[in-house]
C-alpha cells in the first residue's frame, strides 16, 4: 500500500480539517537552524520522505532540541542516516510539544465491515494495552462521543497531574475529520494519528501517516 | 436478499404442515420432528410424506406430495435426503405451500457438490417465490401457533423473545433457559447454513413481529459486513437486539503498516459496529438469555439513578460493588425519600442506599417500602434482594420432625404467603410506575420451587439467579436506553 510522506499526509489531513502543529519542511542543517529558530526552541527535526513510514524505529526523530548547535547536529546526523531506498528525503523541523499524555487515532479499512475509524490510548504503550474503539465510517458526533466513552481508562482522559482534562470536543473533532476524510475520499486506506499528544487539554496530532491506493 | 416479512407468516404460523421423508424409526429425524410437532398441542392439519406411505404416529402418509390436498398446508419440514428435495420442493409449491425448512445436511457445508446444491437450492427458492430456511438446521419454534417443528428439545414457554441462531444446539440452550425461568420464547429459529434466509432476515422479521418484545442471536461469521451492520442497525431501532458472536477470539490482530491497523482485531471492529447499531452484545449464553428476558419482562429505565433495596447487609454491599463498576448510578438517598422510608421503618435500618432493611421489617413493611422506592421521582429502577429467606426456614420446619405442631403450620402458611406478597408486590410496582425492578436470589436455582423465586415467575418475570446478574442485565438496560434517547429512538 503506498503511503504518503509525513509532510505530504500532513497538509493532506490538514485540508480535511484536522489540526497540526506549524512546521517547517527543510532540506539543509542549515535552513533547520533558520526555521527552528523562527519556530521557537525546544524543535523536534525528523527526517522525512514517501518512502519513510515509521521514523522511531529508524531513530529518525531527534526530540528536544534547545539551541542552533543541538538543531545543526541533529540535522546532519540524520540526513547521513538516509539510506538509498528512501529516496529524496527532506528534514521536518516542528515545535517539540509537551505533554504526559498520549492517544492515538485513525482509519482502517476492514476486511469485514469496510473503512473504520479509531481511536485509543496511545504512547509506548498503545499495542500492548490495546484500549481502542472502533466504528463503521461514517460516524456521527453521537457515535464520536460514545467511542471517547467506550475507553476503559477513563482515567487518562480527566484531569490529571495538573493538566486539564482532554478536551472531548476537540477530540470529537479529529474523529468526525477522520470519517469525513474517509467518505469524501475512497481512495485512503489508512491513516494514523500517532500520537496525539495532548496539550492543555487539546489533542494535537504530531505525527501522521496516510495510506492510499 | 432481504425477504417479504408475510412470508415469514407461512414458517411461523402455517395452516399445516407436511413433514418430508417421515419415517417409523424413533431415532430418526423424520420421526422425532413429526413426534415434537404432534406432542407440542399444533393445532393445524399434519401430513407425512414418504417412499412407505401409510400412517406414522396417527398422522397419514402419502408417497406423492400431489396426493395431499391443495392448500391446506403452508410448511414443510424436510429431513429428506439433499439430492431429493429440488422436485419435493416443486411439487410442494404446487400444492400451495409457501414456506419450507430443510434439516437436510448435505448442502454447503458438505464440499463442492454440496455448495452446488446449495447454490441450486437458493435460486429454486426465488424461483418458486418459496421462503426455504436452512439447510441443515434444528427447526423452527413458534409458541403463538404451538409449533415445534424441530429435531430437538424442548419445547419452551410462550413469551417474547424472538431467537435466531447460527449454532442449533444454542437455540436449544436458549430454550432451555426459558423452561427453566419461565420467561418464554415467541419464535426460536436455527438458520442453519442460512443459504437463502439470513441472520437479518429473521431479525427484521422479530422486529415487525407483534409476538415478538427482543431479539436475541447467535453468530459466528458475518457475511457483507457493512449490509449486515446496515439491516441490524435498522432493527434494533425498533426492538432491542441481543447478539452473542462465537469465535470472537479468533483473527487477532493483521499485519499492517499502520498502527491503527494493528490494533484492528476482528473483535474490537464487531463490538464497535454492535455499540453503533445499538446492539446489546452478551459476552456469553447464559449472560444474553438474561439480557433478552429483561427487555422481555421490564420496562427500560430512563435514567441509570439504581435503588438496591435488601433485607441483609452483605447483598447489598456486593451489589453496590457491581454497579459501580458498570454505567448504573447507586444513587444517594433522596431526602424526603429516606422520611417517607424512616416513617415506616424503626430506626436500625442503614438510612442510605443501598436500603437495608436489617431485619426491621414488619408484617406489611416490604410491599409499601417497595412502593415508595420504585414511585420516587428520582429513582429509575431497583434492585430488590432477600426474597425467599423465610420461605427457605419455612421449608426447613415443613420437612422436619416437629411440623405441624408447635405453631409451625402457621408459621409456615405465614412466610410463604408473605414471599409471594413480596414477589408480586414488585412486578406490581414496576408495572404501577413504569420502571425497572429485578428480584435477585439464587434460590431462583438452589430452591426453585421455594414460593418467592416461583412467585416471581408466576409474574412472567426473570428471578435473578444473583444480584451481580441482575446488575448486568439491568446495565444492559440502561445503555440501550441511553442509546435510543441520544438519538431520538422513541
Amino acid at each position: 500500500m503506498p503511503t504518503l510522506s509525513e509532510a505530504d499526509s500532513k497538509r493532506f489531513l490538514g485540508a480535511c480539517g484536522i489540526p497540526f502543529p506549524e512546521e517547517r519542511v527543510v532540506h539543509t542543517p542549515a535552513e533547520a537552524v533558520a526555521a527552528a529558530r523562527d519556530l521557537g526552541h525546544p524543535v523536534v527535526v525528523k527526517l522525512g520522505g514517501d518512502s519513510i513510514a515509521h521514523k522511531s524505529e529508524r531513530g529518525l526523530v531527534m526530540l528536544r532540541l534547545r539551541g542552533d548547535d543541538d538543531v545543526r547536529q541533529a540535522a546532519e546526523q540524520l540526513l547521513t542516516m538516509a539510506t538509498p531506498a528512501d529516496g529524496a528525503v527532506h528534514l521536518l523541523v516542528a515545535p517539540m510539544l509537551a505533554g504526559n499524555r498520549e492517544l492515538i487515532a485513525g482509519l482502517h479499512a476492514d476486511p469485514q465491515f469496510g473503512m473504520t475509524v479509531m481511536v485509543g490510548i496511545g504512547g509506548v504503550l498503545t499495542e500492548a494495552l490495546g484500549d481502542v474503539a472502533f466504528r463503521l465510517v461514517p460516524i456521527t458526533r453521537q457515535d464520536a462521543h460514545e467511542m471517547v466513552d467506550d475507553l476503559a481508562t477513563q482515567e487518562l482522559l480527566g484531569e490529571l497531574r495538573g493538566e486539564p482534562p482532554v478536551d472531548r470536543e476537540a477530540l470529537c473533532d479529529i474523529l468526525e475529520a477522520l470519517s469525513d476524510a474517509a467518505t469524501r475520499d475512497p481512495a485512503i486506506t489508512g491513516v494514523d494519528l500517532n500520537p496525539l499528544i495532548v496539550v492543555d487539554g487539546r489533542p494535537v496530532a504530531v505525527d501522521a501517516l496516510v495510506e492510499m491506493t | 436478499m432481504a425477504v417479504d416479512p408475510a412470508a415469514f407468516t407461512a414458517l411461523f404460523e402455517p395452516r399445516g404442515v407436511l413433514v418430508a421423508g417421515v419415517s417409523t424409526h424413533p431415532g430418526k429425524f423424520g420421526f422425532v420432528s413429526l413426534h415434537n410437532i404432534l406432542a407440542s398441542g399444533y393445532a393445524g392439519a399434519v401430513y407425512g410424506s414418504s417412499r412407505e406411505p401409510g400412517e406414522v404416529l396417527g398422522v397419514p402418509v402419502v408417497a406423492d406430495v400431489a396426493d395431499l390436498p391443495d392448500d391446506t398446508i403452508d410448511l414443510v419440514f424436510v429431513c429428506t435426503p439433499a439430492t431429493a428435495n429440488a422436485d419435493l420442493l416443486r411439487a410442494c409449491a404446487k400444492k400451495g405451500i409457501r414456506a419450507a425448512f430443510l434439516a437436510s445436511a448435505g448442502y454447503g457445508e458438505a464440499g463442492e457438490d454440496g455448495q452446488r446444491l446449495q447454490a441450486e437450492l437458493v435460486a429454486l427458492a426465488e424461483e418458486l417465490g418459496m421462503l426455504v430456511a436452512g439447510p441443515n438446521g434444528q427447526g423452527v419454534v413458534s409458541t403463538p401457533a404451538r409449533l415445534c417443528a424441530q429435531i430437538v428439545a424442548p419445547y419452551p414457554p410462550e413469551g417474547g423473545i424472538g431467537i435466531v441462531s447460527q449454532s442449533g444446539n444454542f437455540i436449544s440452550s436458549f430454550m432451555n433457559y426459558a423452561v427453566q425461568t419461565g420467561v418464554g420464547v415467541s419464535r426460536a429459529v436455527s438458520a442453519g447454513n442460512a443459504a437463502a434466509v439470513t441472520i437479518p432476515d429473521y431479525l427484521d422479521y422479530f422486529a415487525l413481529d407483534p409476538a415478538t418484545r427482543v431479539g436475541l442471536a447467535y453468530v459466528e461469521g458475518v457475511r457483507e459486513g457493512r449490509a449486515f451492520f446496515e439491516r441490524v442497525r435498522a432493527t434494533a431501532s425498533r426492538k432491542p437486539l441481543v447478539l452473542v458472536k462465537g469465535g470472537a477470539t479468533v483473527g487477532g490482530q493483521r499485519a499492517a503498516a499502520s498502527h491503527t491497523g494493528s490494533l484492528a482485531s476482528d473483535d474490537k471492529v464487531f463490538d464497535g459496529m454492535c455499540h453503533q447499531a445499538g446492539i446489546t452484545r452478551s459476552a456469553t449464553i447464559e449472560e444474553a438469555f438474561e439480557a433478552a428476558a429483561t427487555f422481555a419482562t421490564q420496562p427500560l429505565p430512563r435514567g441509570n439513578r439504581v435503588v438496591v433495596l435488601t433485607t441483609a447487609g452483605g447483598w447489598g454491599v456486593v451489589t453496590a460493588d457491581a454497579i459501580a463498576r458498570s454505567s448504573l448510578d447507586l444513587t444517594p438517598l433522596p431526602d424526603d425519600l429516606r422520611a417517607a422510608l424512616d416513617a415506616e421503618l424503626p430506626p436500625r435500618w442503614s438510612r442510605n442506599n443501598p436500603v437495608d432493611l436489617a431485619g426491621a421489617e414488619t408484617r406489611d413493611t416490604i410491599p409499601t417500602v417497595i412502593d415508595r422506592i420504585v414511585g420516587h421521582p428520582d429513582v429509575d429502577a431497583v434492585i430488590y434482594l432477600g426474597l425467599g429467606i423465610q420461605s427457605n426456614q419455612a421449608a426447613l420446619m415443613r420437612r422436619g420432625p416437629f411440623y405441624p405442631g408447635h405453631g409451625l403450620e402457621r408459621i409456615v402458611d405465614y412466610h410463604e404467603r408473605q414471599d409471594t406478597r413480596f414477589a408480586r408486590a414488585a412486578a406490581d410496582a414496576s408495572d404501577r410506575y413504569g420502571k425497572p425492578v429485578l428480584t435477585a436470589t439464587e434460590l431462583a436455582v438452589t430452591h426453585p420451587d421455594n414460593p418467592g423465586p416461583a412467585a416471581v415467575r408466576a409474574t412472567g418475570r426473570l428471578c435473578y439467579p444473583t444480584a451481580n446478574r441482575a446488575v448486568t442485565a439491568l446495565d444492559h438496560l440502561w445503555r440501550h436506553a441511553r442509546y435510543r434517547e441520544a438519538r431520538g429512538l422513541t
